[in-house]
């Protein structure tokens, strides 16, 4: 066991972090701490420019292997990385579906054709992606997908029909991966492609749905034929139930430390507020800023152990398989705990009809880091059932 | 940056296990329980002899293996898994810890080497009654006389008191409060003046003795080192010590869920095995989650520990780890107690299952060098800039 960094690595965070400092200004200033989950409305525009400075840069895509136009970098480089990026207070990328889930699952399955044409889209931070899995009908139970894609052999092309909803950045992305159900006969996990389907078409209609914070980032995406070519077809007709997992896998990746990086920030944010208003004198905040910063620690010493250990060769281990849970628990606690630091003031938001102020939006939307992504409920089967061998649920039939 | 056993600590670890599975099984257990002592000698003999196991982090120097802190938690976390009846923890945890960071070369000569040599066993007395922890929680009372010094007082819960060969004694100097005044000495435990209790125990694998002090006088050879500002010190190994107790913890959280699992997977009610209901599955996880962050928790605070131990560069992170450590690892070690209980139905609320020797292990646990609450207001003190 050994903690901390070798010189090399801690020379390479001063790169990141120099380099960081020299851009994350002048048009930049601003939208530093902005976006991501809950804030992802803001300054979209401005953070389009900044995910391409960032390519300009050469900073997306780090963890890529070189030959598929990434940097190659180890694994505590990557972690370095997103710590420093955190640190900075760089805002929520824009472009995280397509650096994180799309480039990853095209580098592991997807054809030639399909590395060249769309992953240099995302190292330039041109190409925006979206992730339509759920449905009205799918949601914790993906694999009831009703979406139909049918094979027109004349044209070889696809045509998608079907109606996907809580499509984060739908309004704002070129591409999304769909997945929709090849054969019609089929049910459950066989039978499904995994599609990358232009958005910029007639037969796509997007409409969003306003939030509990009274904003927009989710959306319903009704496809009605839309088009697909056969080559944007990853993988064979009936393997995209395989895909669209191996594609959830990236989601527990080196990203982890970064984004404890932001939650550290945010807890900074608690403390602050508690100094100012005197909350550090009640017992019990006390007690609940001394758990949060144990949370967090253990957060922090859990990753490590699932980068260090058995996360190499793929497998997941048991630090890793309660990653999700444990954060978002974590995360929603400490939305709870800036209101009841904040007290009566918590109620004040920031600018008529309904601004809220960034804690006020940290409250409400932790609310969902239970939900998307596999709710807690399905992360606790999904531990007992492969991490604990407790016996399966069992399914009703008819 | 590797988080990850070296493969001689995986070695290490499954041979305990190994080792723990012979000589600590519930037979043994149950029979040490009996003792009076609370253990089998022959089997302290034997681990002390031919395991070596208080030697883990004993420097060469003083005839120790000179391995770390994160070997010493390793063995440790066997042994809470396992219930281990013997006064390891109190004479490695706490009378070889002060050994090394209090004692003085002559002590330290002496006394490791009987650690080594004999199984001489140690045990620490600290805290008076009452509901204080840290070392607010001393009140034996010390005076300085022409020959040397002169205790006075009580110490309610010292582990392993009655059985203990040599004590290492805190006090304070007569009228000071908290940090200030606080001298450690170390005596042979049948030393005149020295009143020993052996006190009858709910958790029947660990013993506690309560030790009287009437003028009990000692000298120079008995004295510690930096007497009468030996707080810091004293700090100190009760943050080694609160390790060690979260990675016996860790072995209770983690032991509990396994019989936990093994049983729901049996037992079968509505005609099917209980763990397929979601309530009890959903438990579990939970369960899961709490051993494998009380692992991540302990261990990284045995690499601190080790960096406190050798004036590492991450040394000045010892308390914050420790009470990191413990703060989580008492929670885990008795809600996972506590739910096994649950989940085991009736048969857990037996004397023949083993699930409520475990509730005892985790809820003594709990109390002592601070309960759950008194570590969270240590770190907050560390969160808000407040310590001195
Ligand atoms: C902010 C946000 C962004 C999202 N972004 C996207 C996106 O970009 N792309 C995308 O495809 N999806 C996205 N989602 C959808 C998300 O993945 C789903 O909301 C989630 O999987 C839950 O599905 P559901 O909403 O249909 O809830 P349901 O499945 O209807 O669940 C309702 C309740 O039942 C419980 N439940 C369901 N099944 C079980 C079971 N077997 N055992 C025990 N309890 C159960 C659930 O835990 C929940 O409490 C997003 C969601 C949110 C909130």
């Amino acid at each position: 066991m050994k903690l901390g960094f070798t010189s090399t690595d801690e020379a390479f965070r001063d790169e990141i972090a120099g380099w960081l400092a020299e851009h994350l200004l002048g048009e930049f200033e601003h939208i530093r701490y902005r976006g991501g989950p809950g804030d992802e409305h803001a300054y979209f525009r401005e953070r389009r420019a900044w995910e391409q400075a960032m390519a300009a840069g050469g900073w997306i895509g780090v963890g890529w292997p070189e030959d598929m136009g990434g940097r190659g970098y180890s694994l505590e480089q990557q972690v370095i990385f997103h710590e420093e990026y955190a640190r900075a207070g760089g805002p929520g990328r824009v472009g995280h579906i397509g650096e994180g889930l799309v480039g990853p699952i095209l580098i592991t399955h997807g054809s030639r054709w399909q590395q060249q044409r769309f992953l240099p889209g995302i190292l330039s931070g041109e190409e925006l992606w979206c992730q339509g899995y759920s449905e009205p009908g799918a949601g914790s139970d993906l694999s009831n997908i009703s979406t139909r894609a049918v094979y027109d052999a004349g044209k070889d092309n696809w045509s998608i029909t079907g109606h996907k909803t809580w499509t984060s950045l739908a309004h704002e992305a070129e591409w999304c991966f769909v997945l929709a159900r090849t054969d019609p006969a089929s049910r459950g996990r066989h039978g499904l492609g995994f599609f990358l389907v232009e958005m910029q078409q007639r037969a796509i209609t997007v409409r969003p749905i306003m939030q509990l914070t009274g904003t927009s980032e989710f959306n319903e995406v009704f496809l009605d034929q839309a088009i697909c070519a056969s080559e944007q077809l990853v993988g064979e007709p009936g393997q995209g139930w395989e895909i669209a997992m191996a594609l959830l896998g990236f989601e527990r990746g080196v990203s982890t430390l970064g984004q404890q990086m932001m939650f550290q920030n945010q807890l900074n944010q608690i403390i602050t507020v508690a100094r100012r208003n005197g909350a550090t004198a009640d017992s019990q905040i006390r007690q609940r800023l001394a758990q949060a910063h144990i949370g967090l620690k253990i957060m922090r010493y859990n990753a490590m152990r699932t980068l260090s250990g058995n996360m190499v060769d793929g497998s997941l281990n048991r630090a890793a398989m309660i990653s999700k849970l444990y954060w978002s628990i974590w995360h929603r606690e400490l939305g709870n705990l800036a209101m009841d630091v904040l007290g009566p003031e918590a109620e004040v938001a920031a600018a008529q009809p309904y601004e809220l102020t960034p804690l006020q939006s940290l409250f409400l939307f932790t609310r969902a880091d239970t939900i998307y992504g596999g709710t807690n409920q399905i992360q606790r089967n999904i531990i007992a059932e492969r991490s604990l061998g407790l016996p399966r649920e069992p399914r009703m039939t008819g | 940056m590797d988080f990850s056993f070296s493969e001689n600590q995986q070695i290490i670890a499954e041979s305990a296990a190994d080792y723990l599975a012979k000589v600590s099984g519930t037979a043994a257990v149950r029979a040490a329980m009996e003792t009076p002592g609370g253990f089998d000698v022959a089997t302290w003999q034997d681990i002390s002899s031919e395991m070596c196991w208080q030697l883990t982090h004993i420097p060469e120097a003083h005839d120790g293996l000179g391995l770390g802190y994160v070997e010493l938690c390793i063995l440790l976390e066997q042994m809470g898994r396992n219930l281990l009846c013997a006064p390891f923890f109190s004479t490695v945890c706490l009378g070889v810890n002060a050994l090394l960071l209090a004692g003085t070369d002559e002590q330290k000569h002496h006394l490791l080497k009987a650690v080594a040599q004999d199984g001489t066993r140690l045990a620490m007395a600290c805290a008076g009654p009452g509901r204080h922890w840290g070392n607010e929680a001393v009140t034996v009372e010390y005076e300085t006389t022409s020959s040397g010094v002169l205790l006075n007082g009580v110490y309610a819960h010292v582990i392993d008191g009655q059985t203990a060969d040599y004590i290492v004694l805190a006090a304070r100097r007569a009228g000071t409060r908290g940090n200030q005044g606080i001298g450690l000495f170390v005596v042979a435990a049948d030393h005149a003046g020295i009143q020993r209790e052996a006190l009858p125990c709910m958790d029947q694998t660990r013993r506690q003795a309560r030790i009287s002090c009437t003028n009990l006088e000692l000298d120079a050879e008995a004295t510690m080192r930096n007497v009468g500002h030996a707080g810091p010190l004293l700090e100190q190994v009760l943050s080694l010590a609160s390790i060690g107790m979260a990675a016996e913890q860790l072995g209770v959280a983690e032991k509990v869920l396994e019989l936990t699992v093994d049983y729901i997977k049996e037992r079968k009610q509505f005609g099917r095995p209980v763990g397929s209901f979601q309530a009890l599955k959903h438990k579990a996880a939970d369960m899961l989650l709490q051993a494998e962050s009380a692992r991540s928790a302990v261990y990284y605070a045995a690499c601190i520990a080790d960096e406190a131990l050798r004036s590492g560069p991450l040394a000045s992170e010892l308390h914050e780890s420790a009470s990191i450590a413990r703060a989580y690892c008492s929670d885990a070690a008795f809600v996972n107690a506590a739910e096994a209980l649950q989940m085991h139905g009736g048969a857990g609320f037996t004397w023949d299952f083993d699930v409520h020797l475990y509730l005892k292990r985790a809820k003594a646990s709990q109390h002592y060098f601070g309960d759950g609450a008194w570590h969270r207001e240590r770190i907050a003190r560390i969160l808000l800039g407040e310590t001195a």
